[in-house]
């Protein structure tokens, strides 16, 4: 294969990681009702967490962790309002991005960090990250719980009808938790990616809008996980081929390139077939009557 | 709900999250008392705290009457920061590459208008794209806000950059391109009047006109507001340009009042702070001048609290965070 085509492949799969991670989450979380629009900033705690924690014990897997337990740490607030105290998700969710950037803002600043020899997640194989293998594994994982298992059918029953499955004597509000922390982990992770292998520092709001291309990949997939890793695979590629059109010195200016994926969420929403398609008790709070 | 809620709440929301960011500091190692008495000297200490106080408050007024608008009508319009920036560029545009040499009285206004247009215009889009391709107004504007702040930083870099080429800043606007400053408050220009005039005229068309009643039954009930005759779609449309040319004059008023010339990084997240300052109002139009000034006073103390006591001023953020969650959860007291 031709070495630019290749480079551009594996940029490719390295920039759709995140998305992925990100989205799949953010699918589970959906799936069984709560909206989760505080993935961004569960993403950027869990680059923050990832990045000190790797640095601190040297270890990447101990960054991995932190990174996951961060995003976790988010969306227990996130649920304690959003489940527990059925809040409105959507304003706990913009509280929660701003939370995050003033949390790791303060933090960053207060701990200045001057060593830069963080702990890498390595290759597998040439090419093959454990991040890139951890999603692909992720993707089929997701798919089987959610549509061949027990759970999964609970899972998608609290998302679709919260009513009829509270009869059925599934336990929402816990199901629910249960989606949202795992969401919060995923996002946690696909923040650790951008630390421990994407790049190689923390930069206060790195996750730079990552968080919600991955919500509007949930909405581009129509809820559907082949369909959200394509679109992820789709953006990885956008960015990919924006990033060689910057380095080969395209005549358009830098700013405008960056521009570019928020355009094309904007147009992929506009015009994919997803709408419609949304869990029927999406965002809508539930209370046990008894 | 009792009347002494609408004020108690409020008031335990803004304390407690000043409490909590105080917990946070002390944990982190930093002098909480120092910091929070840094944070009001640098607010209200003295004339020029209080001035940049009310400089501050003019933005957070203005895209706070507008989220409190959309928030009223059920639209989650996050796109106040990317409608500052846009309303920003293209009154810079206007001022700095079209403008005759006419008196301010002309000038400024038109600015103004400007500004508003750009802004209304990309709070319009948001809404056709709910209104005919059914995009959720939450991830347009959200991305709206990304391609507003990048077209800054291309402008200031392309078309709009000074005439010396040094900085990636627009040339600095004419002397009678820009607002005047009100006689005895330094700094304070006439923009200030002007949001201060708009509250009230905010609240008369929520709560004292036919518009206002229709905007209010689609955000409570928008099926009931359908089967009523009301069109959600227009009234979607029309909540979303009134604040997007909200957000937008904002941003213009900041180039002709305050900076005099656009850059990027023009708004320390106005935008985003706005939805904490209407929901602390409980988005009452009313209430919007109050709680941005205390946003407001807390943006103008954090510069203090980085100089004076070595808190980095990001941490105001966590004191927001803490507002909306604090009146978010009254909130769902409040519906029970």
């Amino acid at each position: 294969m031709d070495a630019a085509l290749l480079a551009l492949v594996l940029s490719t799969l390295r920039l759709a990681t995140p998305l992925c991670l990100a989205a799949m989450g953010e699918l589970v979380a959906e799936r069984a009702g709560v909206l989760n629009i505080g993935i961004e900033g569960m993403m950027l705690a869990g680059a923050y967490a990832a990045f000190v924690a790797a640095l601190v014990s040297g270890s990447a897997t101990v960054g991995c962790s932190a990174g996951a337990a961060a995003g976790v740490a988010l969306a227990c607030v996130f649920a304690f309002f959003v489940v527990e105290r059925r809040a409105d998700p959507i304003v706990c969710g913009a509280a929660l991005n701003i939370l995050a950037l003033g949390i790791t803002g303060t933090l960053s600043r207060r701990f200045e960090i001057l060593s830069f020899e963080t702990p890498r997640v390595p290759d597998l194989l040439p090419g093959l990250n454990l991040f890139l293998l951890g999603s692909l594994l992720l993707i089929p994982s997701v798919a089987l719980v959610l549509y061949r298992t027990r759970l999964g059918l609970h899972l998608r029953a609290c998302g679709e009808r919260a009513e009829a499955a509270h009869v059925q004597g599934i336990r929402v509000r816990r199901v629910r938790w249960g989606a949202t922390l795992f969401g919060g982990a995923c996002a946690g992770l696909a923040g650790a990616s951008l630390v421990l292998w994407i790049s190689d520092v923390f930069v206060e709001g790195m996750t730079s809008g990552r968080g919600f291309i991955a919500l509007a990949l949930v909405l581009f997939g129509a809820y559907r996980v082949w369909r959200i890793a394509f679109g992820a695979l789709l953006f990885g590629f956008a960015s990919a081929f924006q990033f060689r059109l910057q380095a080969s010195g395209f005549p358009l200016s830098h700013d405008l390139l960056l521009m570019l994926p928020y355009l094309l969420t904007l147009l992929v929403l506009a015009f994919s077939s997803g709408r419609g398609t949304a869990p029927a008790d999406l965002a809508r709070p539930f209370v046990a009557r008894d | 709900m009792t009347r002494a809620r609408l004020w108690l709440d409020p008031l335990l929301a803004s304390l407690g999250a000043l409490l909590l960011t105080a917990v946070v500091l002390g944990a982190l190692g930093h002098h909480p008392g120092r910091a929070l008495l840094a944070l009001w000297q640098g607010a209200f200490g003295d004339q020029i705290a209080l001035e940049a106080t009310l400089l501050r408050a003019v933005p957070l007024l203005l895209i706070g009457l507008g989220t409190a608008l959309s928030f009223r009508a059920g639209i989650w319009n996050i796109g106040g920061e990317g409608q500052l920036a846009v309303g920003a560029l293209l009154a810079t545009a206007f001022a700095t590459r079209f403008l005759p040499d006419v008196s301010a009285l002309v000038a400024v206004p038109v600015l103004l208008l400007a500004g508003a247009l750009a802004g209304g215009l990309l709070g319009g889009l948001a809404a056709e794209l709910r209104n005919r391709r059914s995009v959720s107004e939450v991830l347009s504007t959200l991305m709206l806000n990304f391609i507003g702040l990048h077209a800054v930083a291309w402008a200031v870099r392309g078309p709009l950059q000074e005439a010396a080429r040094t900085y990636p800043q627009s040339d600095a606007l004419a002397d009678h391109a820009r607002l005047a400053l009100i006689p005895g408050l330094g700094r304070v220009h006439y923009g200030l009047l002007l949001a201060l005039l708009l509250a009230p005229l905010v609240w008369a068309l929520l709560f004292r006109s036919a518009a206002g009643l229709r905007l209010r039954a689609v955000g409570s009930n928008a099926a009931a507001a359908r089967f009523a005759g009301i069109s959600t779609e227009r009234e979607t449309r029309r909540v979303m340009w009134l604040a997007g040319a909200l957000a937008g004059l904002a941003g213009a008023i900041e180039i002709v009042g305050v900076t005099g010339r656009l850059f990027q990084n023009l708004s320390p997240g106005y935008g985003f702070t706005a939805i904490a300052v209407a929901l602390l109002a409980r988005l009452h139009p009313l209430a919007v001048v109050a709680s941005a000034l205390f946003f407001a006073a807390l943006a103008s103390g954090g510069g203090a609290m980085q100089r004076v006591a070595g808190v980095p001023s990001v941490a105001v953020q966590m004191i927001e965070a803490f507002v909306i969650l604090i009146s978010a959860g009254f909130a769902v007291v409040a519906r029970r």
